[in-house]
């Protein structure tokens, strides 16, 4: 098991390296001079040749990618060009609010997604079955965003029942709940559904298997062969798809943080990108990365946990 | 007379599919007495796992249903139970085990945990006794360093050390019947050969019954006091082993008989039954031996026989027994 998680540490090493490079790159790969873009249209030459300096863009490519790993390793990526302050101080003050909203509206979509998918699956061609699978199908195909406006329509401008955006003070008191409701089931919802599909046809797979008769003639009651037998097995496609869920939330979810106004990476990143906020967009994508190669892990451990066969491969 | 344990009778099981209705299993009778082994014979796909499915009440219903019948389980008829009730008797008084050693037990539970599932549930112990016993009864299969291996995942098992756990794991509640369904078809021979001696050994020394289903003829003749042959969902001949494989009345015993290689002999000889099994959606009118039956003659056509018993304790379904001169000096 140990050796297993190690190598897998070593493994998105490289990754990293490899995202490390495109990161760095993306600033010189856009057409036109990075020093002039930074310092704006307006600014006299000379002004922009000492950014070009400060910035250390006069120095050999390889000697700046070095000098950028050496910083990024620290969490440094120098300064936003608007707001000119430290891009880590930036990230740190977002990233509380995008962890707190994808950590939310997974929960949501793992409750809603395994319980009727398991439902859907034990009750095979039912018209709990039947219906929660067209919802599902609904609740893939319709656009977040839209939906999001819709809850808001409903649960704010008429039933002023929530708060149609912003963010509340954390989920340790009840007006965080309250502001994170709508968003949290806004994203919850297409991930339940896509959850819900997935714990339903890996469950109907996992009864057809002989280990489920097995179980039922040892006597054990239909609710032990379903929730313990049958489901540590179905569980196993389920986790890779939450896990990869929970790594784009993690990201920052631009639409929804721009429908709900809520201040997490999304808005912060999308702004950037508008500002050509190089330093900013750079450690937004940085973490990006990183999260996501972290969440990769933790799924693969937590596959190691429900499939003792992986351990040893 | 011997105490009848399990008595099937006509025993109805069919499954509607989108194919059509496919009536698997069709007025099969057999009983199995106190301490006996009725081997159950035949080709595949002739209805030897459904009714010992049957018998369990584990038929998926849909697409399956017993549609008629009798279950008698030391008196009490099993199709007249309840689910709960069923799930007392599952595991503890009737357990089964599978033809597929790799598939039967779960991939993600350790030995231990799958064996103590049973004993905890049917005899009440706590997890520290039940482990205990789980160990005494991987001993008892004869699976060396129990107390490790009850730690281990199937995966870390053979073909053979699984069976001898499924084994382990339908014997640890004590049952009085032991549903084997071909328990060593997939294990390669010297390993069939250990799995069947550890049946007979526990069979001994515990006392059960067993019902098993086999197409082997030799694991009966090792094995089984009586047999009972099936053919196509329905029963043809049943009784003692020993007249059975001396005697056979039914044309099809006869065929199966004869196609155990002769090995002793100076040839080897592979008499194989002409033709396959017919597809149970469509059997064929009267008798469903008589498309491959060289005996067969115009009653056999239209009339289905029914089984009789023609000497005492053999029964055979056909209208026209096998005589000496018939069997010829196979
Ligand atoms: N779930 C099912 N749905 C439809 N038909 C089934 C189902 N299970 C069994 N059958 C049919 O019932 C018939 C008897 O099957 P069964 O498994 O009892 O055969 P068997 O005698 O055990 O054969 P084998 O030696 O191959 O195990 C087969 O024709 C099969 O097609
Ligand atoms: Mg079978």
């Amino acid at each position: 098991m140990f050796s297993y998680a190690v190598k897998k540490v070593l493994l998105a090493i490289p990754l990293l390296l490899g995202v490390s490079v495109l990161v760095f790159m993306m600033m010189h790969l856009i057409p036109g001079d990075p020093a002039r873009i930074i310092a704006g249209p307006e600014a006299f030459p000379e002004d922009v040749e000492a950014l070009r300096v400060q910035l250390g863009l006069d120095k050999p490519l390889p000697v700046q990618y070095w000098i950028f790993l050496s910083h990024a390793v620290h969490g440094d990526f120098g300064r936003s060009i608007r707001s000119t302050r430290l891009v880590s101080a930036e990230i740190k003050s977002r990233f509380p609010a995008t962890v707190e909203l994808a950590v939310v509206a997974t929960a949501v979509s793992l409750v809603i997604g395994l319980i009727s998918g398991i439902i859907a699956a034990t009750k095979q061609n039912s018209f709990f079955d039947t219906a929660s699978m067209g919802v599902a199908l609904l609740g893939i195909s319709i656009p977040g965003f839209w939906l999001g406006l819709m809850l808001m329509l409903v649960f704010s401008y008429y039933l002023h029942l929530l708060p149609p955006s912003g963010r509340g003070g954390g989920l340790l008191t009840l007006a965080g709940w309250r502001y994170i409701a709508l968003p949290a089931l806004s994203l919850g919802v297409s991930s339940a559904a896509s959850i819900a599909r997935m714990t339903r046809s890996s469950m109907l797979e996992v009864l057809r298997q002989d280990y489920v008769r097995t179980a039922r003639a040892k006597g054990l009651a239909e609710r032990v062969v379903v929730y313990t037998h049958a489901l540590k097995n179905a569980m196993i496609p389920v986790v890779t798809l939450t896990g990869l869920h929970l790594g784009f939330l993690l990201g920052g979810a631009v639409i929804t943080e721009q429908v709900f106004a809520w201040p997490g990476l999304g808005t912060l990143v999308v702004n950037a990108i508008w500002s050509r906020d190089f330093p900013i967009v750079q450690g937004v994508v940085m973490l990006f990365a990183t999260t996501f190669t972290v969440i990769n892990l933790l799924v693969d451990l937590t596959y190691a946990l429900f499939d003792p066969r992986v351990r040893y491969e | 007379m011997a105490e009848p344990l399990l008595q099937v009778r006509n025993l109805e099981t069919t499954f509607f599919t989108p194919d059509g209705v496919v009536p698997a299993v069709d007025h099969v009778s057999l009983s199995v007495n106190k301490g006996e082994t009725l081997g159950l014979v035949g080709e595949s796909g002739c209805g030897k796992s459904v009714t010992a499915l049957s018998v369990m009440r584990l038929i998926a219903d849909p697409p399956g249903k017993i549609m008629g019948g009798d279950i008698l389980f030391e008196g009490q008829n099993l199709l007249a139970k309840t689910e709960a009730e069923m799930r007392t008797i599952r595991g503890n008084r009737i357990s089964m085990i599978f033809q597929e050693p790799m598939t039967s037990l779960n991939p993600v539970f350790t030995v231990g945990f799958q064996i103590t599932e049973a004993i905890r549930l049917h005899q009440k112990l706590d997890r520290r006794d039940a482990l205990a016993k789980a160990v005494e009864m991987l001993r008892l299969v004869g699976i060396p360093l129990p107390e490790k291996r009850v730690y281990e995942y199937p995966h870390e098992l053979s073909g053979g050390m699984r069976q001898r756990v499924m084994i382990a794991m339908a014997l640890s509640c004590n049952p009085k019947l032991l549903i084997a369904d071909e328990p060593t078809t997939a294990l390669d021979v010297t390993i069939q050969a250990q799995v069947l001696e550890l049946m007979k050994r526990l069979r001994n020394e515990l006392g059960m019954a067993i019902l098993l289903i086999t197409h082997d003829l030799g694991v009966v003749a090792e094995m089984a006091d009586r047999v009972s042959v099936m053919y196509a969902g329905k029963n043809v001949e049943e009784g003692l082993v020993e007249p059975i494989f001396e005697r056979p009345l039914h044309p099809y015993t006869r065929g199966l008989l004869d196609s155990i290689p002769q090995l002793h002999r100076d040839q080897v000889r592979l008499h194989a039954i002409d033709g396959g099994v017919p597809n149970p959606s469509q059997f064929p009118k009267g008798c469903r031996f008589h498309p491959r039956c060289q005996f067969a003659q115009d009653r056999c056509r239209a009339e289905q026989p029914v089984l009789t018993e023609v000497e005492p304790g053999h029964k055979v379904s056909c209208w026209y027994p096998l005589v000496a001169a018939d069997r010829g000096v196979a």
